[in-house]
């Protein structure tokens, strides 16, 4: 693969030092479906999957693509304020959120849409802080999906935590924590490592490697394969093809059980790539070069998997429309929500700042009611 | 309890408490086991309620802070320690980004029941960042609760208080007066975030908090000799401020001075003095005057008496309400 070079890049490893850079795709990524949509064996990640589950993944991968496709539009048409769009990065969120049990729990980024999809959060919670109605608010341990959070690398550290609770109350449920190679720098993201190691915590920390930290190539961040960072922190770490849906679920899979089963944690590195623009705000054309998202197109996780469903004769002309059909019912659906999502009453505000009664709060809601009464008809906006 | 009790054991009761009456309270923060805490207030704890509930945490305050977010999310109490005032910056990001809006975020649907515990404030004769006063970063952050305690009284109840709080509260506790004794009552007998007249005056209110409240207690006795009676309120609570209490003292008495050790400009005090001037410009003799640390970084301990005010200062002030 290309990876746009820079300075350091460029600069050649110390003489008997493995060139294991971070963004060279090194041999020891687990595949279990090629690009061309074969299906190979790997010896540590043994995978058997029955027909039925082969086409629910790739039904998932569909809508998920779908879904995202639909709100990068609705920001378009000036009904959401920003997007983060997940396209290319289908397979590392399906493969990993259909690796969990009902019982888990997963710390999302704001990118982690197919993992709400994999918890059955409805998709048009995800699309009230995008529009700017809400910050999430809905509530995390329904679906056991926490809220989306924006400053980089804080949610590894309350999955940490979450998973040290989990460990008190003698439960056998693990955590998965997401988050991306930008993030592997932060301070907390480290501090989240050495305190799930040290507890033994069973969090499953999941870093999608989509080469880009918006315009900053992986270079930026590490000079070792990410995976690798783990040994230091004294935990398994792993590299998967993170646009292989079928070695994302086994990996996932076989950390969650590693993790539950009172091993500690470990850290999955999903070699991805992110298609798109880092949100609707970015514009890639200018740090990165068309040809290397040429060169993944050709690793595309749905294409992969539908060739591999056509190779085997795992699924018919009608499965194909079904699933077509299904994806126009969901993107009409999101977009009528979205289009009558409501906005809040003004008074939102003052809501839920505080859990018990606080009396500034209760005066500065007053003060406003007071002032917006003032206008004619009562009301000011 | 109604026993003579030094602030630092009254806190350890409280913690002990605590434990007790709720089994998902665990304590957290750097030393706190063995060691019982660099001032010993969690001393024998972890003895008594095992590693598992008081938790000797690695050396990384956002780590203790992100990680006690995640127990509180798992429907845990975690009560946080920050070893010291000048610490606690590691972990400000995930207490201001996180902990104060996560409630708000959720729409209610989760809750941040964490008591984070930092010893704060200066005259000890301690080196750099062991001194700081750090109350108006947190109390400027909506969804923080802060308060202060000045006595062994309310540092035991009102550790209580906080922990039983479904909020976060930064509990500051001003660590020059841990070992001074006073007797800690049977209930808390006040509302958390009430302030409370320790001393009734006529002349003028003094307002202060933690540490400073004996400095203004003090004041008010050598300025009775002089014929001139001062109230001192104890605020107790910064966050939210009980300004009923104070507009009342301060209508009766129609002069304020704030005094507090955290520097004067953009602190406490000058939200204070804009507040009754609102609530009290017709009953006001003098503006409301404020005393507290200069705009300098907490200096080297052999010049700490300069920045921090004492009873000339607060006197001079005082000098200067009634001159109006």
């Amino acid at each position: 693969m290309t990876v746009k070079s820079t300075a350091r890049a460029r600069k050649k490893a110390a003489p008997g030092v493995p060139d294991n850079r971070a963004g060279v795709a090194a041999p020891e990524l687990v595949q279990l479906l090629t690009p061309e949509g074969d299906r190979v064996e790997h010896p540590d990640f043994p995978l058997t999957t029955t027909p039925e589950e082969l086409r629910s993944l790739y039904r998932d991968l569909v809508l998920v693509r779908r879904f995202d496709a639909e709100a990068t539009s609705l920001q378009r048409q000036g009904e959401l304020g920003l997007w983060a769009s997940l396209l290319g990065q289908e397979a590392a969120q399906v493969g990993s959120g259909r690796a969990m049990r009902p019982g888990d729990y997963a710390f999302p980024t704001y990118r982690e849409h197919g993992v709400a999809w994999c918890r059955d959060v409805d998709p048009l919670n995800l699309l009230g802080m995008f529009r700017g109605v809400n910050h999430g608010g809905w509530d995390p341990n329904e679906k056991n999906f926490h809220l989306y959070t924006i400053v980089i690398g804080s949610q590894t550290l309350h999955a940490t935590g979450y998973a040290m609770g989990i460990t008190k109350d003698g439960a056998d449920d693990a955590v998965i924590a997401y988050f991306g190679d930008g993030a592997s720098s932060q301070g907390d993201v480290n501090e989240a490592f050495t305190f799930a190691s040290v507890y033994n915590a069973p969090v499953v920390f999941f870093c999608q490697n989509n080469q880009w930290a918006i315009s900053e190539p992986t270079t930026n961040q590490t000079r070792i394969p990410l995976y690798r960072r783990a040994s230091g922190f004294g935990f398994p770490g792993v590299r998967v093809d993170g646009n292989d849906v079928l070695a994302c679920l086994a990996v996932t899979r076989w950390a969650m059980d590693h993790a539950r089963s009172g091993n500690g944690p470990v850290l999955i590195e999903a070699f991805t790539y992110r298609m798109g623009a880092h949100t609707t705000s970015d514009d890639p054309t200018r740090y990165r070069l068309a040809e290397e998202t040429e060169a993944w197109k050709a690793k595309d996780p749905i294409l992969r998997l539908k060739a591999h469903l056509d190779k085997e004769g795992l699924a018919d002309e009608a499965f194909f429309a079904e699933v077509e059909a299904e994806s126009e019912k969901l993107g009409l659906r999101v977009r009528e929500g979205v289009r009558s999502m409501p906005d809040p009453d003004p008074t939102l505000i003052f809501d839920h700042v505080y859990s018990e009664p606080h009396t500034l709060v209760d005066e500065e809601r007053a003060e406003y009611l007071e002032y917006a009464a003032s206008f004619e008809g009562g009301e000011h906006n | 309890m109604s026993a003579q009790l030094s602030i630092a054991k009254a806190l350890n009761e409280a913690l002990r408490k605590s434990l007790e009456n709720d089994p998902k309270t665990v304590l957290m923060g750097e030393d706190i086991g063995k060691l019982g805490g660099v001032f010993r207030i969690t001393d024998g704890l972890q003895k008594d309620f095992g590693e598992d509930r008081v938790i000797d945490t690695p050396l990384a305050e956002s780590g203790i802070m992100g990680t006690a977010i995640g127990l509180a999310l798992r429907g845990y109490r975690p009560v946080v320690e920050i070893q010291f005032d000048g610490f606690v910056y590691p972990a400000f990001d995930q207490i201001v980004t996180q902990l104060a809006k996560m409630h708000a975020r959720a729409l209610g649907h989760v809750k941040m029941p964490i008591t984070v515990r930092i010893p704060y404030g200066g005259g000890i004769g301690a080196v750099e960042h062991h001194s700081e006063s750090h109350e108006a970063y947190f109390a400027h952050t909506a969804g923080l609760r802060v308060v202060t305690p000045s006595n062994a009284h309310d540092a035991h109840w009102m550790l209580r208080q906080s922990i039983e709080s479904d909020d976060p509260v930064i509990f500051l506790e001003p660590k020059r007066r841990y070992w001074d004794k006073g007797e800690v009552g049977e209930d808390p007998g006040f509302p958390l975030y009430s302030a409370r007249v320790v001393r009734p005056g006529t002349d003028a209110t003094l307002i202060a908090y933690g540490p400073m409240v004996k400095v203004c207690q003090e004041v008010a006795a050598v300025a009775e000799e002089d014929g001139r009676r001062l109230e001192v309120v104890d605020l107790r609570s910064v966050s939210p401020i009980d300004f009923a209490t104070l507009e009342e003292s301060v209508k009766r008495t129609g002069r304020g001075i704030v005094v507090h050790e955290a520097s004067v400009f953009m602190g406490v005090g000058a939200e204070i003095a804009a507040r009754l001037t609102e609530r009290c410009f017709y009953h006001l003799e003098a503006p409301i005057l404020r005393v507290g640390g200069y705009h300098a970084p907490y200096p080297p301990s052999r010049v700490e008496e300069t920045f921090l005010p004492d009873l000339d200062r607060v006197l001079d002030a005082v000098d200067r309400a009634m001159a109006f």
